[in-house]
C-alpha cells in the first residue's frame, strides 16, 4: 500500500487550481472571445470597430476625464487630511483614524443613495450638473482609500529628518517642500491608483446620480445586457489592459496593498 | 493659533463630507417624509417595512448569508493556499503570487464579466445553480485573505515548528498546533476583509447571480430607478441600521484593543 507522505506544500494545491479554474481561464476565454467572431472565426474587428467609433473613443475619454477629475478632488481634500491627522499628537489618534476609516465599511449604493437624496435636495434636480454629481460621489465613495495610503506614509516619516531641515535653516515651507512632500510621494501614488482606476470603472455611481453618459465599465454592462460576449471581451481586455499599464507605472513604489491593508 | 484652527476646519469639514449625508439620511428615515428637506412627524414605518416586507428580509438575509459561505471557503483557501505557497520553492511560489494578485488590481467588472463568460456562457453553468455567483465571491475575497496570511507567515518563528517534529509530533499535528495559532491573527483579519468585500460588492453579483435572487447592492441600485416610495425610504433605515452596526462593532474593537494594550503594558 502506497503510504500517503504529508507535505506542507500540498496544502497549496488547492488554491492553485482554483486560481487556475477561476483566474487564468476566464482570461483566457476572455482573450479568445476578444478576437473572435459569432462564427468563431479569429478577427480583428472587435479592436479595429472600438478605436475606429467615436462614440466608444469618446467614452473612454470621458472614463478619462471623470477619473482624473475624483483623482485631483481627493487628493486635494486627502492631502491635507492626511498630513494634518498624521502630525497630531492627540492620544485618541488611532480612534480618529478609525472614523475616517469607518465609510468604507457601510455599502457604498446606500452611501451614494444618501448622497443623491442630500443633492436632489440642494440642487432641485441632479439633472442640471451630471458630471459635477458623478465626481462628488465618486470621491464621496473612494476618499477614505485616499487618505489612508498618505496618512501611513507621512506618519512612517523619521522625524529626525525635519528637525535636522529645520537646524539647516528651512522655514516651515521649505521644510515640507523639500522634505516631507518628497517623501509622501509613495503614498501618494498608491492613493492615485486606489482612486483613479475604481473611477473608470464604477459605473454604479454615475447610474444612480444620473448621469447619462457612459465610462468604460458601462461598455461592459451594455454589452452584457445585449449578450454581446465578444464586444463585451474586448473592451474587457482594453480596460485589463490600461490597468496593466498604470500598475506598471505606479507598482514598485506601492509599499502595500491598502484595500487589504485598511483594516488592520 | 490660526493653524490650530486651520488643521480643526480641514478634520471637520472632511468628515462633515464623509458623514453628513448617512446623519441625514438617518434623521429622515424616523419620519414619514418621503424626500429629503419635507418638514414630517416622528415615525417608524420605514423599519417595519424593512423587517415584515418579505422581498427585503429575503435580500438582506441573502446578503448575510453568501458573504458568510463565500468568506468561510475563501478563507480556508486563502490560507492553504498561503501555508502552501510559502513552502514552495520559489518558482511555484511566485506563479501562485502572480496569479493571487490578479484579482487584486483588476478591476471587478472585469473579474465578474470574465468568470461569467466561462462558466455561463462556455461551460454552460446555469445562473441559477448559485454556482458561478459563489465562484465569483470567493475569487474576490480568497486573494485578501492570502495577502493577510503571508505576512503572518514570514513573522513567524520556525524553529518552535522543527522542535514540535524533534519531540516526535507529526508534521500534521505540528502544523495545526504550532502553525495555525500563530497565523490566526492573519487568518482572522483575513476573514474579516472577505466579509466587507462581500458585503460592498455590486459588479461581480450583477454579472453572475441567479435572477430572482439580489444582494443588497444590487437591490439598492434597482430600487433606486423604481418608483416606490415605501421601499426608497425604507432602504433608508437599512442605511441607519448598517451604520450603526458598523458603530457599534468599530467601538467595541476599540476598547478591546485599548484593553489589550493595556494589559501588555501592565505584563
Amino acid at each position: 500500500m502506497h503510504k500517503y507522505r504529508f507535505s506542507r506544500k500540498s496544502l497549496g494545491v488547492p488554491y492553485a487550481l482554483f486560481l487556475l479554474i477561476f483566474v487564468a481561464a476566464p482570461l483566457f476565454v476572455l482573450i479568445y472571445y476578444a478576437f473572435t467572431n459569432g462564427r468563431g472565426q479569429f478577427t480583428l474587428q472587435n479592436l479595429t470597430g472600438f478605436f475606429s467609433d467615436p462614440n466608444t473613443l469618446g467614452t473612454l475619454f470621458y472614463s478619462f476625464g471623470i477619473a482624473f477629475a475624483t483623482t485631483v478632488v481627493c487628493l486635494l481634500l486627502a492631502y491635507p487630511t492626511a498630513y494634518v491627522l498624521a502630525a497630531s499628537r492627540l492620544r485618541a489618534k488611532s480612534v480618529l483614524i478609525m472614523i475616517f476609516i469607518m465609510p468604507m465599511w457601510i455599502n457604498f449604493s446606500l452611501r451614494i443613495t444618501a448622497l443623491k437624496e442630500i443633492l436632489t435636495w440642494l440642487e432641485g434636480s441632479l439633472a442640471y450638473h451630471p458630471f459635477l454629481n458623478t465626481v462628488l460621489g465618486m470621491s464621496y465613495d473612494f476618499l477614505p482609500f485616499m487618505i489612508l495610503p498618505i496618512y501611513t506614509t507621512i506618519s512612517k516619516l523619521d522625524g529626525a529628518l525635519l528637525e535636522a531641515a529645520k537646524d539647516l535653516g528651512a522655514g516651515d515651507a521649505q521644510a515640507f517642500l523639500r522634505v516631507t512632500l518628497p517623501l509622501s510621494l509613495p503614498g501618494v501614488i498608491s492613493g492615485v491608483s486606489m482612486v483613479f482606476l475604481p473611477a473608470m470603472t464604477n459605473y454604479v455611481v454615475l447610474d444612480m446620480l444620473y448621469n447619462s453618459t457612459y465610462i468604460m465599465g458601462s461598455l461592459i454592462g451594455s454589452y452584457f445586457s445585449a449578450y454581446n460576449w465578444h464586444g463585451g471581451s474586448m473592451i474587457a481586455l482594453i480596460l485589463l489592459g490600461i490597468i496593466c499599464l498604470f500598475t506598471l507605472l505606479t507598482g514598485g513604489m506601492e509599499e502595500e496593498n491598502t484595500r487589504g491593508g485598511a483594516l488592520l | 493659533m490660526i493653524r490650530k484652527i486651520w488643521k480643526n476646519l480641514i478634520i471637520i469639514g472632511i468628515l462633515l463630507f464623509l458623514y453628513l449625508p448617512i446623519m441625514i439620511l438617518a434623521v429622515y428615515s424616523f419620519t414619514d417624509a418621503a424626500n429629503i428637506g419635507a418638514v414630517r412627524g416622528f415615525s417608524l414605518h420605514n423599519y417595519v417595512t424593512l423587517f415584515t416586507t418579505p422581498e427585503l428580509v429575503n435580500m438582506i438575509v441573502g446578503t448575510l448569508l453568501l458573504a458568510l459561505g463565500a468568506s468561510v471557503i475563501a478563507t480556508i483557501l486563502g490560507t492553504l493556499g498561503a501555508i502552501g505557497a510559502f513552502y514552495s520553492k520559489k518558482g511555484a511560489a511566485s506563479v501562485i503570487m502572480t496569479m493571487n494578485q490578479v484579482p487584486v488590481v483588476n478591476a471587478d467588472v472585469v473579474t465578474g464579466f470574465s468568470i461569467c463568460i466561462l462558466l455561463v456562457v462556455v461551460l454552460g453553468i446555469s445562473k441559477d445553480t448559485y454556482i458561478p455567483l459563489v465562484a465569483g465571491h470567493v475569487t474576490l475575497c480568497a486573494p485578501f485573505v492570502f495577502l493577510s496570511v503571508i505576512p503572518k507567515l514570514k513573522q513567524m518563528d520556525s524553529s518552535i515548528y522543527e522542535a514540535a517534529l524533534d519531540l516526535g509530533a507529526t508534521p500534521f499535528t505540528a502544523l495545526v498546533r504550532i502553525v495555525i495559532p500563530q497565523i490566526l491573527p492573519g487568518i482572522v483579519s483575513g476573514f474579516a476583509l472577505a466579509i466587507t468585500l462581500s458585503l460592498d460588492d455590486y459588479f461581480v453579483a450583477t454579472y453572475t447571480k441567479p435572477a430572482t435572487f439580489d444582494t443588497i447592492s444590487t437591490y439598492v441600485v434597482n430600487a433606486t430607478k423604481g418608483a416606490q416610495t415605501n421601499i426608497k425610504t425604507a432602504l433608508w433605515a437599512l442605511s441607519t441600521v448598517i451604520f450603526l452596526a458598523v458603530v457599534l462593532f468599530t467601538v467595541v474593537m476599540t476598547v478591546r484593543a485599548g484593553k489589550e494594550q493595556k494589559e501588555r503594558n501592565g505584563a
